[in-house]
């Protein structure tokens, strides 16, 4: 930027920021305030008291003795990396197929992608929990992840960077005698490492986050994920506030810790993502 | 793309190869999301149950939906979270936008840490939430502290649903901050600089040049939101509880298909038909913002 900000302005514009920046990140630090407060510190306290006299671990012991946090946590880490691994490969390969090789039907079956896209997930609930019923696979971290390892958005991102990569390269290749999977896996695929990781991170951070699927499929909280868990925390311990803050910062922080590492993915995926959706 | 000779001996060479490639995705979306969608449809016009195959009945499940006054709650409280929820999210972002848009020092810290509430999960949020509008909570001892007094965010009806379109807002305005960050871009300075020097101030210059700029991205995120507005559950069901509020006044309509089509004795043609409702209403706000944006352009 060459223009000169006045600098009455920018105060101006830093003193915005600071307010939203409470208002967006305050609720998270007063969530880990309270998770840290020892049991003989009032909570509850007003005018509050921001900061935990005696900060302590003790709530994150008490969670794990509540509920098995550390087995959600893991079987939510289960859920995400199925999700990763399927998602980038299934979208990749198919993302390939409609954009660079030429076959009947080619249209019909990208048309059935974006119909899928399009499909409100929320209404179609009910459907996908009788059919995976009569796979037998409800109350499984596989029912989980099924609906959603290849997704249609995934797909159609993955098409449209195959789309932008030149075709003479891999008419070379081609000439030089590679085949259909060579040029898929040495030529194509490295030039879209980019989408592929957004792919990955949106792919993590859904299956980490979602809520109303694995509430519907899962029923035994032996196969809970962390969110089902949390919902069954707050449900059954709704007045231990310190607990449950406890159970949301450990459900929170990974992600945190991983948009922090691949921020310039998360905001990629933000505009690929939305001039589709 | 070229039709070169190239792609045409690719398929005698190998002519089931691309179907291969797209099968794995093809399966996926046709047994879980396509099928599915097809099937409630059609269990819509049955009284299928969780553990009974169930038989054709018409237009049944759609009379009865008429006379429930549970449904009529859902599809008020999905539409006025539609009201509530999308002239915030399409306004409240676009200022945000303008507030990072400037590279100021310091400025791509704030950029995260307005998309950090986006990252998190509903779940999350909706606790947090629960825990600050809590009758003891931090934002009740703070009205307190200043002499307002305590205000029952989550025990009234309409305070609980205004709280949980609260954060609706709160966890969205990062996400369509990025896109419309995105689009102004894309708005040449000169335009700005044009109006600046025939003596807009800045309300006149957002009026007559961002928003006319950025129209088509604000129709877009009308539309992304509306649909999700209408589409609600996670917010409401953490807040107001699974059965919706006091005597469930605060259900939505997903919620009611939530609680309708499962367990043992789940109906699933009746939740099924409530599906179609919210299938409909989708496509219509889409096609209405999206019109909205045509018109406006012409």
């Amino acid at each position: 930027m060459t223009t000169r900000v006045r600098k009455g302005e920018l105060l101006l514009r830093y003193v915005l920021l600071l307010a939203v920046l409470a208002l967006t990140i305050g609720p998270f630090l007063w969530q880990l305030s309270t998770s840290l407060k020892g049991p003989t510190e009032d909570i509850y306290s007003s005018p509050p008291s921001f900061l935990p006299r005696h900060p302590t671990l003790h709530n994150y012991e008490r969670v794990a003795d509540t509920i098995p946090v550390w087995d959600y946590a893991f079987n939510s880490l289960k859920v995400a990396t199925a999700n990763v691994v399927t998602n980038c490969a299934g979208s990749a390969l198919a993302g390939y197929a409609l954009a660079r090789l030429r076959y009947r039907g080619r249209r019909a079956a990208t048309l059935a992608f974006v119909l899928a896209m399009l499909v409100p997930v929320e209404g179609i609930i009910i459907a996908q929990f009788t059919t995976m019923r009569e796979l037998g696979l409800n109350n499984t971290l596989v029912g989980v992840v099924l609906p959603g390892c290849v997704g249609a958005m995934n797909v159609l991102l993955m098409r449209n960077a195959f789309l932008n990569l030149p075709y003479e390269i891999e008419e070379a290749a081609y000439v030089d005698g590679a085949n259909v999977w060579q040029r898929f896996l040495r030529i194509a695929l490295p030039s879209v490492k980019g989408t592929v990781a957004v792919v990955a991170i949106f792919a993590f951070m859904g299956a980490w986050d979602d809520f109303l699927w694995p509430l519907i499929v899962l029923s035994d909280p032996s196969k809970f994920t962390l969110t089902i868990g949390l919902n069954y925390l707050h449900g059954t311990f709704a007045g231990d506030e310190r607990l449950v803050a406890a159970g949301t910062v450990i459900a929170v922080a990974p992600l945190i810790a991983l948009f922090a590492g691949l921020q310039r993915y998360f905001f990629r995926g933000v505009g690929e993502g939305a001039v589709k959706g | 793309m070229s039709s070169s000779p190239t792609v045409s001996r690719v398929r005698r060479q190998w002519p089931l190869s691309p179907w291969l490639l797209a099968a794995p995705g093809l399966l996926i979306i046709g047994a879980f999301i396509l099928y599915p969608f097809v099937s409630t449809l059609v269990n819509a016009f049955t009284d299928k149950r969780t553990l009974i195959p169930g038989e054709f009945v018409g237009l049944a499940n759609f009379r009865e939906l008429l006379h429930d006054d549970m449904f009529w709650i859902g599809l008020r409280n999905s539409t006025l979270y539609v009201l509530g929820v999308v002239p915030a999210l399409v306004i409240l972002p676009l200022l945000l936008a303008l507030l990072v848009q400037k590279n100021i020092p310091g400025i791509t810290f704030f950029r995260s840490a307005l998309y950090t509430p986006v990252v998190a999960s509903i779940v999350v949020v909706g606790l947090i939430w629960v825990w600050l509008l809590d009758e003891r909570g931090l934002i009740n001892s703070l009205l307190e502290a200043v002499g307002v007094g305590r205000v029952g965010f989550l025990s009234d009806q309409w305070l609980l649903l205004l709280s949980a379109m609260a954060v609706t807002v709160w966890k969205g305005l990062g996400y369509y901050m990025i896109i419309y960050l995105a689009a102004l871009a894309n708005v040449p300075r000169e335009l700005h600089e044009a109006a600046a020097v025939d003596g807009a101030g800045a309300v006149r210059r957002f009026v007559t040049v961002t928003v006319p700029a950025v129209r088509s991205t604000m129709a877009l995120v009308g539309a992304l939101s509306s649909v999700a507005a209408f589409k609600v559950f996670s917010e409401v069901y953490l807040m107001a509880g699974p059965s919706g509020g006091p005597a469930g006044e605060d259900t939505t309509l997903v919620m009611l298909v939530q609680r309708t089509g499962t367990g043992l004795t789940g109906r699933v043609g009746y939740a099924s038909a409530i599906s179609v409702v919210v299938f409909v209403v989708t496509v219509a706000l889409m096609l209405l913002v999206l019109r909205a944006d045509r018109r406006a352009e012409t």
